[in-house]
This record gives structure tokens, sequence and C-alpha cells, in this order.
């Protein structure tokens, strides 16, 4: 029992202030990219052709675009371009609440009054529609989740119990979403808990891309779940198959099956990256 | 290099195709029963179509068409090398199984992929329930002739997962636990079902294939650019052993050999995978038997292993570290200090929670006894990694078969005798030592130099093997190009492949009530496993 108390003091204090101050994040670490089509250089396609995971786009007006939603951060795209127009930054935070919200790339080539050359992203469009919509083309910077409308936000916001299935993935998504629970993250002290059934959870925390032999099994889980239930989409193969969006039985992520209230990107996403995502629908952090 | 009997090769040595025998159904069969009689390991055992399959289309229709070609990987751990051995077979071959319990799980997925029966085999159910990979497009007139399933199932047949027969025992007092695929925490999916009397567990039978999601077809053609990537992510948990045995196969097969500094470096990240996810272990194991400060301090330092990564290559799971010819992140002097000061202080602070575990009586009560694996039992099945070491057996790649920078500087081999939850714990332990030291020496060595070499094309028409001692044990993958030096397949055998069965046979005669502990002793991917 000495021992025991010896080692508490040992091991002293551990958890982090975020979202109190910033995370610490590796000297390397590849976060959001942003895409500057001002200076990218027409026709050169080299992210596109490099992409493992058809992530970048040809733009039929001469760009590109980005789909986060389908990223797997390997930053093959950023070593490669030749003007720097597109650069991986050190932003971590990346959760949105559309999926549409996480292609980045506009399509007139230039930077125009509203975007003034910063990243921002085409509408909700495919990219053969985007023609179509030339005239109306509103550009925004990144927009981050927003919080929960009042009602939810008075359900789920100061309790979230969620079930995590784990559906077709690697299993990083899972470990870097058991961290939360550890003394690093101390998921608890937000209220949000990780709970064993889906009867006594709030919504669904899903990752991997959803594959045929889990079909079954993710909506069985989704339908226990008492309404109104939320859906969590981590990882890039729960929001579009990621990698895996090819291969005939994988699947093409959670929003094929169920509705998605949140989506975290990454590959997997850093375990703040989907903190900041939990607490940004729960209006705990804001801006 | 073709020996007597078989092709014999290196770890991570790419031969001609031609090299390798190809013999007779029955010869095939009793020169690998006697090989692993001599005390040989089944490291691979899989099907490969031979190349009339897709273009001729039904060859004279013949069910005794030979067509199907197998091929068999045996790690001589004691002769320090590989031997290989192929054999042509139609819809039906004479079962290994039944003479080499080793073969039993390969046998079984060589017959879900490739519709070849294997005769005899004791149990021959689905592994990861998908169609045959010689399934035609029911939708396509002329096509029924080139359809295989092994177990008749016709073409447009719905394949459900876990939905099969089940080992059953019959009494008034027997019940049924069934569990899964959706668990109660954090995991991955898999279906459990055990045989209770009361709470005394006779059998558990482990269904898997709900992280299906089809790897090995998309690996044929490569490598392209999604290859690799599709390796880091086969186990997100063993990004830099999958990783590295890939890296290795590309290089035997183009002839080329990494810099010095880059093969230490791989090593330290290899090393540092093992070490995140063996203490990461050592909680969970704690957190299992309820003593939550072991559990609580080493979920805070699995996480500062895998910041020591990311303190490498940006990501902490090592994606992008590793890549065919290089590693893609050199370390800077002040790089290595700081590597080796935060290791340092890691390590004291896991030995300071380790050693609560054998300091407590109450937690020894519940390791030690449970979910025994005798040696006998663990040589027969094949088991590789911990779980081996844990049950006696000297089996470690990196001292029996070493490549890279293993085959310069030697790598201790932990080991324990009982072969229960007390012995996976402590060989990890010790391995979390021998790692620790073994990491700070690397860093002590570490030579100048560049850490990229040039990449050549892949020889046509080989096959290369190679073997990395992943945290979990033996990561085997084989190779084999086409007349373009292309991979006409690529095979990849996790460690979970080897040892799921062992946590079954583990939790014979055992209280249900130990199943997680017992589970959280091997801690097995399904990704892995399930590709």
């Amino acid at each position: 029992m000495i021992k025991a108390l010896y080692a508490r003091i040992l091991q002293g204090h551990r958890t982090v202030r975020f979202p109190k101050q910033p995370p610490t994040l590796p000297e390397r670490y590849l976060g959001r990219p942003v895409l500057n089509l001002s200076a990218c250089a027409k026709e050169c396609r080299r992210c596109v052709e490099l992409c493992p995971s058809g992530a970048m786009k040809a733009d039929a007006r001469g760009g590109v675009q980005l789909d986060l939603g389908r990223c797997i951060f390997c930053g093959a795209c950023s070593r490669a371009c030749p003007t720097g127009a597109l650069k991986h930054t050190r932003e971590y935070r990346m959760a949105v609440r559309k999926r549409d919200e996480m292609i980045l790339g506009r399509c007139s080539g230039e930077a125009d009054s509203v975007c003034r050359g910063k990243a921002c992203l085409a509408p909700a469009t495919s990219m053969a529609s985007d023609l179509a919509a030339q005239g109306d083309l509103r550009s925004r910077e990144y927009q981050l989740a927003e919080a929960l409308e009042r009602k939810s936000r008075r359900l789920f916001g100061r309790s979230l119990k969620l079930r995590q299935v784990s559906a077709g993935g690697c299993n990083a998504c899972e470990a870097d979403n058991n961290v939360l629970t550890t003394v690093v993250f101390d998921l608890g002290r937000f209220g949000i808990q990780f709970v064993a059934s889906p009867r006594h959870a709030d919504g669904l925390l899903i990752t991997g891309t959803v594959p045929q032999n889990m079909t079954l099994a993710l909506k069985k889980t989704y339908d226990a779940v008492p309404a109104p239930k939320l859906v969590i989409a981590v990882g890039a193969c729960a929001i579009s198959g990621g990698l895996y969006a090819g291969n005939a039985v994988a699947g093409t992520g959670a929003d094929t099956h169920l509705p998605v209230d949140l989506y975290i990107p990454g590959c997997p996403p850093h375990p703040v990256t989907i903190l900041d995502g939990l607490l940004r629908l729960l209006g705990r952090i804001e801006g | 290099m073709t020996g007597e009997n078989f092709a014999v090769l290196q770890n991570a040595q790419a031969i001609p195709l031609s090299a390798i025998p190809v013999v007779a159904e029955q010869e095939f069969r009793n020169r690998v029963l006697s090989e692993v009689e001599n005390g040989a390991r089944l490291s691979a055992f899989f099907g490969s179509p031979q190349p009339c399959e897709d273009s001729a289309g039904p060859s004279q229709g013949s069910s005794a068409a030979k067509r199907v070609r197998l091929y068999c990987v045996l790690a001589r751990d004691s002769a320090r090398g590989l031997a290989v051995l192929a054999t042509d077979v139609g819809d039906t071959y004479e079962a290994l199984t039944p003479d080499c319990a080793q073969a039993h799980w390969f046998e079984r997925e060589i017959a879900e992929q490739w519709g070849v029966r294997p005769e005899g085999h004791p149990w021959l159910k689905p592994i990861r329930f998908h169609a045959s990979y010689r399934r035609r497009n029911p939708e396509r007139a002329g096509d029924s002739a080139l359809h295989h399933d092994a177990w008749g199932r016709s073409a447009d047949a719905e394949i459900l997962p876990g939905v099969t027969d089940y080992y059953r025992i019959e009494g008034e007092e027997v019940h049924e636990v069934a569990v899964g695929p959706v668990h109660a925490g954090v995991i991955e999916p898999g279906h459990f079902r055990f045989q209770c009397h009361g709470e005394n567990v006779y059998h558990l039978e482990i269904s898997l294939g709900y992280q299906h999601r089809g790897v090995e077809r998309a690996l044929i053609g490569g490598p392209d650019r999604r290859t690799v990537h599709f390796m880091e992510t086969l186990a997100g948990d063993t990004t830099i052993g999958h990783a590295v045995a890939y890296a290795q196969n590309v290089e035997s097969l183009a002839g080329i050999s990494v810099p010095l500094r880059a093969a230490v470096l791989r090593v330290v990240a290899l090393e540092m995978e093992r070490l995140a996810n063996h203490v990461g272990d050592m909680g969970a194991l704690a957190n299992d038997v309820g003593y939550l400060p072991t559990a609580s301090y080493c979920g805070r330092l699995r996480g500062d292993m895998l910041n020591i990564t990311a303190l490498i290559c940006g990501n902490r799971f090592g994606r992008g570290l590793v890549r065919p010819g290089s590693v893609e992140f050199d370390l800077r002097p002040t790089h290595v200090a700081e590597l080796r000061q935060r290791l340092q202080a890691a390590y004291r602070d896991t030995k300071n929670a380790v050693e609560l575990l054998w300091n407590t009586p109450s937690v020894l009560a519940r390791f030690e006894e449970t979910g025994v694996v005798t040696a006998d039992l663990a040589e027969e099945l094949g088991l590789v990694g911990p779980a081996a070491r844990a049950s006696g057996l000297q089996r470690d790649v990196r001292a029996d078969l070493p490549a890279g920078f293993y085959r310069e500087v030697k790598m201790p081999t932990a080991r324990m005798q009982t072969g229960d939850v007390y012995a996976r714990a402590m060989v990890r332990w010790q391995e979390i030592e021998n790692s620790v030291g073994y990491v700070l020496d690397c860093l002590e060595v570490l030579p100048a130099g560049t850490v990229r070499a040039e990449m050549r094309e892949l020889r046509p028409e080989s096959l290369a093997v190679s073997l990395v001692e992943g945290w979990r044990g033996e990561i085997c993958h084989v190779a084999l190009t086409d007349a373009r030096g292309r991979f006409a397949q690529y095979k990849v055998v996790d460690p979970s492949f080897h040892n799921w069965i062992g946590l079954a046979m583990s939790l014979r005669g055992q209280q249900i009530s130990d199943f997680p502990l017992c589970n959280k002793s091997f801690n097995l991917s399904y990704c892995g496993h399930d590709l």
C-alpha cells in the first residue's frame, strides 16, 4: 500500500489543460491543409496524381479541390506542390457538421474579395455541377463545427454518453479515442463517457468504413439507441471510406447508412482533434 | 539456392519463381509434414491462381484442372532459414490439418478464398465471410463453370458474417453465451461463442471477418500510390511492423538495401511501437483485474511512447516513416537527445507503475494459473510472439531469422515457462526492459549518412518473403511478382492469424469471467486478421 501511495506521488498530475490552454503537438505534426488557388500552377496536377486516397481532385476549371473527408494526411500533395499553394498547417481543429464543408478549394483560380486568397471552400456541389454554380460561388473560411441547437444542448451538453462502434478500419482511430479516457485527456471531466450498451447511449461514435460485414451490426446498434440520438463519424474511413473507398467489400463510410451530426477528419485524427470536435458539438468550445 | 526438397532462402530475400519446386500433391504433403515434424513452422500457406485462370475461360471445364497453386513458406528457426514449396491442386486436396494443427486456419482461408476444399479438414468453415475469389459475376451468362466455392454456395448467395454452425455442447445444464460483434468497450468487432457449464467454459469458438475490407485484393497490380498506405493500415497499431515487412520485400525484389542509418532508425521505430503497445497492455491487464493505479499510469505512459514516435515523424503511429528504400524522416542531434531523455523518463515511470503489479498479491492471484497454454500446445498450434514465449518457446524473428539491423546487433529474447496470464504479462515487461535498452544503444551508435537508397524496378516472376517480429509476434509478408514486376499476389500473415486459436484454447476450463483478462493477455488484432 505504501508503495502504491509513493507511486501516486511519483506519477504526478498528468491531465492536460486543454481546452483552456492550447495542446502540445509534435514538431512534425501535419494538421489541416490549406489551399490557396491563386498560387496554384495551373495544369500541374501533381497533387492529384500523387494522392493515394482520391482526396485531391482536378477541378473542371483548372484548379484542384481537396476533400478533407478522404484525406489521410500523408502530406504527399503539399510536399510535391511546386508553388506552395497547398500547405499543411499545424491546425488541429478540423471537425465540421456537414460533409461538404470538408471540401477545400475554389475554382476561379484567383483570389477574390471574399476569400482574399485564404483557404476557402466551394459550396455543396459536386465537381460536375461546379461549372453551373460558378455564378454564385460563395467562398468561406473553413467552417468548424457549430454547437447543437439549444434543445439538444440542454439534453446532451452536460452529459453525453456514446457507444463506440468499430466498423472496418485499422484500429488506430479506436486507439486515439481510447486515449481520451486516460488521465491525460480525462474525458469524464466534460461529462462525456463511452458506455457499453447502446441502450445507455445518447449516440454512436463510428470509426471504420462500415464494410459489408458490419452493415447489419451497425444498423442494429443504431436502432438500439433511444432517440433523440447523435452520430459522430471519426476518421477518413468513417467519413468517406478513406483509403478503402474503392474496394468492393469495404464500404464508403457512416453516412451511407446513417445521418451524421459531426465529422472529425484525420487518419487517425489526433486525440485532441477528436476532443475539440466533441466539445464544439456540445458548445463547450466556440470560435 | 534450390535445396534438395525445398527452395531455401533467408528472411528478406527474393528468389525466382522458377527456383521453387512444384511437386505432386502427395509429395507436397509428405515434405511439409516431415519438415514440421522436424521443428519447422508454417509462416505462410496460401493459394495463388494459375495465370490461365482469368484469361482463358473455362478450359475444358474439367474440375480436375489444376487451377490453384499452393505455396507453403516454412520457418526453420534453428537452421536460421526459410523453405518454400509449391503444389498445384484442383477443386480438392488432402488436408494437412489432421496431421498438422498449425495448418487449420490457413486451410480454412485457402478454402474460402479459392474454393479449393481441403478434404478431411475437421472444422472447415469460413474465416472472413466473403465470396470466393473464383466467384464469377452471376449476372453474366456462361460463367458458371468458373464458379468455385468450397461450400457449394451459389454465386449470388448472400454471405452473412458469423452465420455458421458453431461447436456446441449439449446437456441440461450447459448453456451458450454469445458475445459480439459489437463489444462493450472501444474495441474492434468479433463474435465469441462460449459453451459453459455454470461459470466454467468448456469451449470458446471465435468467429471473425467483420473488419474485412478487401486489402489483399487491392494490393494486386501494385506497388502503386496506395500500396504503402494499405500496409500502414493493415493493423493501425502495427503500422511500423507491417511497413517494414513490406519495405523489406520491395527492397529484396529491387535488389537494393537501405543505408545503415535508415536501418537503425527502422529498428528504433519498431521497438518504440513495441514499447507503446506493451506498456498499454500492462495497463489494460491491470484494468481487467481492477487494479486501477497501474491501469491509469500506463494509459498515460503508452501515450508518452506514442508521442516519441510522433517526435520522429509527426504521427503517433509512425505513419509516413518507413518507405521502400528509405525512412522519410531523419533525426537531428537535438531530436536524439530529446528522444533519449523522454524515453528514460517514460521508462522510469513505467517501471514504477509495473512493479506495483508484482508487489500486489491480489493482482498476482488473478494472473497466475489463469489461461494456461502449455508449451506443447503452443508448439502444436504454431503460436508466435509474446504468447509463444510465455509458454516457453524460443521463438523470436529478431533472434532466429533476423533481418535489417537485428542482424548486426542481437536482441535478447524474453521467455517464461508457465504459459499463463502472468507469464504473458512478465514476457511483455521483460521485453519493455530489453527494448528500452536496445533503443538507447541504437541512439548511441546511430551511424552518420543518408537515409535513402535509390529505388529500382522490381524483379519479375519472383517470390520474396519478409518476416518482422512485430509487437504481437511474427509478421509474414510474401510477394509474388508477375512478368512486369508487379504484384501478382501479396500475402499478409498478421501474428493474430496464428494466435486467435491460442486465445480460444486458453479459455478451456476457465471461468467465463476471466475471458477479458485472457483476451487482454493476448491482445490480438481483428483488422490484421480480417484484412
